[in-house]
């Protein structure tokens, strides 16, 4: 199921996203592997789903960018049907029906972060399986286990915009140096009810951290 | 000698399914999965327990998941295996609540009809060789009737006054069998939430995908009630004075 | 109407000259010809009210119910033909469940009536069909509160603070007027549906009725159920005191 098909194109990826109060901070490296080559080093894996919602793939590239395509189609004919944009938590549960339903055909690990009008600031975790997991914060792809542990010693419910940036640039930069499928640079985008700030750390500007 | 083999570059590699002569594989493997189950009748009706844990392989990955869920106004399940089948049994089951309150003619879901449908959906979805890698524990009071049954990923059901699933079967059964086995109308919950905290103390102890956060829940004449997530009491007092491994 | 018996009348696929689709009137008129039926939207929740004309004083009391549920916390309530109502109850119903499946969350109610009157439509384009001689009254508490709808034979809809349809929908739209809807609980709500249901009745056409009363509210945990028999009871007490009132007062007028 999580096997890659031969040839296929791997987005091993550390990817993160974090809640605070009034907004969403989401991040991810930028490295898309073959094997062992780097396919692109400048990837950009925070994906726009809605004006207030976005998405952090990991897993097959192709999968994730078809999955996630067909879940920007519905939300735009939700918002067109509606005439209200679609909730981070619907938006979540559409990929999960479709990870779900397809979970034989796909390797996509995904996670919805964003900000709505009903339910402020949520975070949505959606692995393998095609389950759904609302959380605080999440984290996935496969840096994300070397950095399972700082992140449940750093985080705080109460974290600031700020401290969330600070946060996902450190964990990101943590997990990329530790994880050969993670690398390059870390993209960033903070998600309020103002709209979206995309920000960026290039690979030779990261946090500082003990490199033997 | 060899039939000489040509590696075709696998952009032009013939599809899997064409390999094995046209057959689909659909089985799979849980990916995000909870541990055990346990379950008793006693006096006042059934108790059930299992921890909020949602692992991924022997990563603790999810740890606040609610296992333990209400079905209609009398029926309590608990879930074992892959969440992700698990979360669409919910949804199945929010279906089948939806339908029976439309009927709108003064019956509500028995403990019963609820245990037969949830078993004739794994049982039908195994026969599709597709099966919902669960295991089901379903309690309730039917008529007034004590009920607790089991049903599993290929449709194996059995009822029992107590049950456990998982690594559950075999530490808290024998621990059940003991202690509940022929003095389910006598046990007090008292004693019952004792016997309880026993069972998961152990499975803490000793299952390495078990988790020191649990709820417990209740089915009784007065409906059924799930507890907040709790913590159990444990011992390591006696580690300290082991050192090496002996010999 | 000026364009009645001169052919433009007989189908649904036909406009008069003056641009109208009698069949789709007519269906209207099935509507009015019905016991009437009534929502009320108040700030905690929503009343439906019919008043079911019996035919036979052999039918089981509290048989062949008019108020049926379509999704956990959507109650339609209808006037005029019980056969068509019914199968755009179980439309309803499959609406809301499609709509959960994809969407994972309760259909909201303004959703709901826009795809019920999108269906009823439909039927009002092809002259192999009749139109749904139904109007649908629909209560629903969704994420944004308290909403009530009607969807006419033609497929319009509107939203609602209070409305009516059937037989005695004058009356109860008057009654409905004066209500100060918005300050109401739906405790008041019940007694004042029941009391306008025992207005409109006319006692010297219809003898036998049943009153039929659901909500959708907080009290209810917003989902849709019949009012508790207790408090249906205390609704008709009031509506019979309320009427024996304006009797009296009629009687002194004449004086």
């Amino acid at each position: 199921m999580s096997a890659l098909k031969p040839g296929e194109v791997n987005l091993g990826t550390t990817i993160m996203a974090v809640q605070f109060d009034g907004g969403v901070v989401v991040g991810a490296d930028s490295r898309t592997t073959t094997g062992a080559y780097i396919a692109n080093r400048v990837t950009d894996k925070l994906t726009k789903i809605h004006d207030r919602i976005y998405c952090c793939r990991s897993g097959s590239a192709a999968d994730t960018q078809a999955v996630a395509d067909i879940v920007q189609y519905h939300m735009q004919m939700y918002t067109a049907q509606h005439g209200e944009a679609p909730t981070v938590k619907v938006a979540a549960s559409l990929f999960q029906e479709i990870c779900y339903q397809n979970k034989n055909n796909l390797s996509a690990g995904i996670i919805v972060a964003g900000w709505d009008e009903r339910d402020g600031a949520s975070v949505y975790n959606i692995p393998l399986g095609g389950s759904l997991h609302r959380e605080p914060f999440a984290i996935g792809g496969s840096g994300s286990t070397y950095i399972y542990g700082y992140c449940d010693k750093v985080f705080r419910p109460d974290l600031s915009r700020d401290e969330c940036i600070e946060f996902v640039k450190n964990s990101v930069s943590l997990a990329m140096t530790r994880d050969g499928s993670s690398g390059g640079v870390v993209r960033l985008a903070v998600i309020t009810k103002d709209g979206v700030e995309r920000q960026f750390v290039p690979g030779d500007q990261l946090p500082e951290q003990y490199v033997g | 000698m060899d039939a000489i083999k040509i590696q075709l570059p696998h952009t032009v590699q013939p599809r899997a399914e064409n390999a094995n002569d046209g057959a689909v594989s659909r089985t799979m493997q849980p990916i995000v999965t909870g541990t055990s189950v346990v379950a008793f009748k006693y006096k006042d009706g059934i108790m059930m327990a299992a921890d909020t844990l949602a692992s991924y392989g022997s990563l603790a990955r999810f740890r606040s998941e609610k296992r333990l869920m209400a079905v209609g106004d009398n029926t309590l399940v608990g879930v074992s295996g892959d969440l992700s089948d698990f979360q669409y049994m919910q949804h199945v089951l929010e279906d089948l609540e939806t339908r029976e309150l439309c009927m709108d003619d003064d019956q509500t879901l028995g403990t019963k009809s609820v245990y037969k449908y949830i078993s004739n959906i794994m049982y039908n979805r195994r026969t599709k060789v597709d099966p919902l890698w669960n295991s089901y524990v379903v309690a309730g009071l039917d008529h007034d009737e004590k009920f607790l049954g089991f049903v599993d990923l290929y449709g194996t059901r059995y009822q029992s006054p107590t049950i456990a699933t998982g690594f559950g079967a075999h530490l808290a059964q024998p621990i059940l069998r003991k202690r509940v086995e022929g003095r389910e109308d006598e046990i007090e919950e008292e004693e019952a939430l004792a016997i309880l905290d026993d069972c998961m103390r152990v499975l803490f102890y000793r299952d390495a995908r078990s988790f020191n956060k649990l709820r417990r829940a209740k089915v009784t004449a007065q409906g059924v009630e799930i507890s907040e997530p709790y913590s159990l009491e444990t011992n390591w007092d006696f580690a300290e004075s082991i050192v090496g491994y002996g010999g | 109407m000026t364009s009645i018996g001169t052919g433009y009348d007989l189908s649904v696929s036909t406009y008069s000259p003056d641009g109208r689709i009698f069949q789709v009137e007519y269906a209207q008129k099935a509507v009015d010809n019905s016991g009437t039926a009534i929502g009320l939207r108040v700030k905690d929740g929503v009343v439906l009210a019919v008043e079911k004309i019996k035919h036979s004083r052999l039918l089981v009391p509290e048989s062949n119910r008019r108020i049926m549920t379509a999704a956990k916390h959507v109650g339609i309530v209808s006037a005029g033909w019980m056969s068509d109502t019914r199968h755009l109850v179980k439309r309803a119903r499959e609406e809301s469940r499609n709509y959960h499946d994809t969407y994972k969350r309760d259909v909201p109610a303004k959703i709901l009536a826009e795809r019920m009157g999108m269906y009823k439509q439909v039927y009002t384009l092809y002259s192999a069909v009749r139109p749904f001689g139904v109007g649908t009254i629909m209560a629903s508490y969704d994420a944004d509160g308290p909403q009530l709808y009607m969807v006419e034979p033609s497929g319009q809809y509107f939203g609602y603070h209070g409305c009516a349809a059937g037989k005695g929908k004058q009356v109860a739209k008057t009654e409905i007027e004066k209500l100060k809807l918005s300050e109401m609980t739906v405790r008041e709500a019940i007694k004042e549906a029941a009391r306008i249901i025992y207005s409109a009745h006319d006692e010297t056409k219809d003898k036998l009725f049943e009153l039929e009363l659901s909500w959708v509210c907080e009290e209810s945990g917003r989902k849709h159920q019949r009012v508790p028999k207790e408090l249906i009871e205390e609704a008709i007490q009031y509506a019979e005191r309320a009427l024996d009132e304006d009797d009296d007062e009629m009687d002194d007028d004449e004086e």
